[in-house]
């Protein structure tokens, strides 16, 4: 397990974090439907392995102005996760939650508040499908919130990563409700979590 | 016409006036430049972690603020700057979240300040002035024309160090 990297991973393991990011990406949409009680469709989303640099471009440069939630993972499996979003896709996902308009650019405590709590279900949802489908127990921390620039965000998973290479592995989802939003997970699990993620899918 | 050079995450540029080198969007990594001001000749790194040491996976020197500075430094000297003109100025280092989990990775904004510092100091180069910590992003430009470290961030007044 030592030589385990990202770099050499083999297209069956691409695959498998494939489909859990399809299934914990599904089950975050429903959770999202059930809040806003509205329909809420998803692309299948798409598992990418980038170096540091690519991924701030992907979300529209470094200084695209994003909102990022970041938690802890503990139990069997250690980490961190983290769910991106743009700011404006942030302030209409709250809007529709709180039933009106927002006033100003910035969201307020109320909808910061209210951004967490999104945030909370849609990465307790995600992890809640990787947990049922490895029989592993994953807890997650209280989340945080920050909004900043992309580039800024992504230095914390970034720097996770750095630890064990040079590439980032990032799952983007496409959530529409009457427009189309564009969210990001980043699940970052320790070195040793990837082989008990794989172990319990039988993949090592 | 003069070209701004555009440093990426784990990343260095030397560039000579009237060009320009920037980062954008620092998090908690740190962006460390350094000029010689009589050859006008700078450079900018921009380091993740702060010691290639503690990590196996190191071939990357350009990702820790160990390396990373003294690599910038002999880049500097083949563009024929002077080590013993060096000036430098630091910014970065943020803590983007109240929360960081992992004992060793907690405050890594602060431990990669840290360790630039003290690279910085073994290289024997003074540092003129820094723009570090806090909670939020920072995209910097520097001018190796008048040392001028230009600091953005969002919804802040820009800053020149």
């Amino acid at each position: 397990m030592d030589d385990l990297s990202l770099e050499n991973m083999s297209t069956q393991y691409y695959d498998v974090l494939k489909e859990i990011g399809n299934i914990g990406a599904g089950n975050a949409t429903t959770a999202l439907a059930q809040m806003l009680q509205c329909k809420v469709d998803m692309k299948v989303p798409q598992v990418k392995l980038l170096d540091f640099g690519e991924v701030g471009a992907l979300m529209g440069g470094e200084e695209q102005i994003m909102a990022g939630i970041y938690l802890c993972v503990e139990g069997d499996i250690t980490g961190s996760i983290m769910f991106l979003l743009k700011k404006d896709a942030a302030k209409h996902l709250v809007a529709k939650l709180m039933g009106m308009e927002l006033p100003g650019d910035d969201l307020d405590e109320i909808g910061t508040s209210a951004l967490k709590e999104i945030g909370n279900i849609i990465t307790g949802a995600y992890l809640n499908s990787l947990s049922t489908l490895t029989n592993l127990k994953i807890y997650p921390s209280v989340p945080d919130l920050t909004i900043d620039m992309a580039g800024a965000i992504l230095s914390v998973p970034a720097i996770e990563f750095g630890t064990l290479g040079d590439k980032i592995l990032l799952i983007q989802t496409q959530f529409t409700d009457d427009c189309e939003l564009d969210g990001f997970f980043i699940l970052v699990p320790d070195l040793e979590s990837y082989g008990k993620i794989l172990g319990a899918l039988g993949i090592m | 016409m003069s070209e701004c050079i555009k440093v990426g995450m784990a990343d260095l540029k030397v560039c000579i006036s009237p060009d320009s080198v920037t980062t954008l969007g620092l998090g908690s990594c740190v962006g460390i430049a350094i000029r010689d001001p009589i050859t006008k000749i700078g450079g900018l790194a921009h380091v993740m972690l702060p010691d290639s040491g503690a990590i196996r996976n190191n071939t990357n020197v350009y990702k820790f603020a160990d390396t990373g500075i003294v690599e910038l430094v002999n880049q500097m000297e083949k563009a024929g700057a002077k080590r013993n003109r060096m000036v430098a100025k630091i910014a970065g280092g943020a803590q983007m979240f109240s929360f960081q989990n992992k004992t060793d990775l907690v405050r890594v904004g602060d431990r990669n300040v840290e360790a630039s510092k003290k690279t910085l100091k073994e290289l024997g180069i003074p540092i003129l002035a820094e723009d570090t910590g806090l909670n939020f992003g920072r995209t910097v430009i520097f001018y190796p024309e008048t040392g001028d470290y230009v600091i953005r961030a969002v919804g802040k007044e820009e800053r020149v160090i």
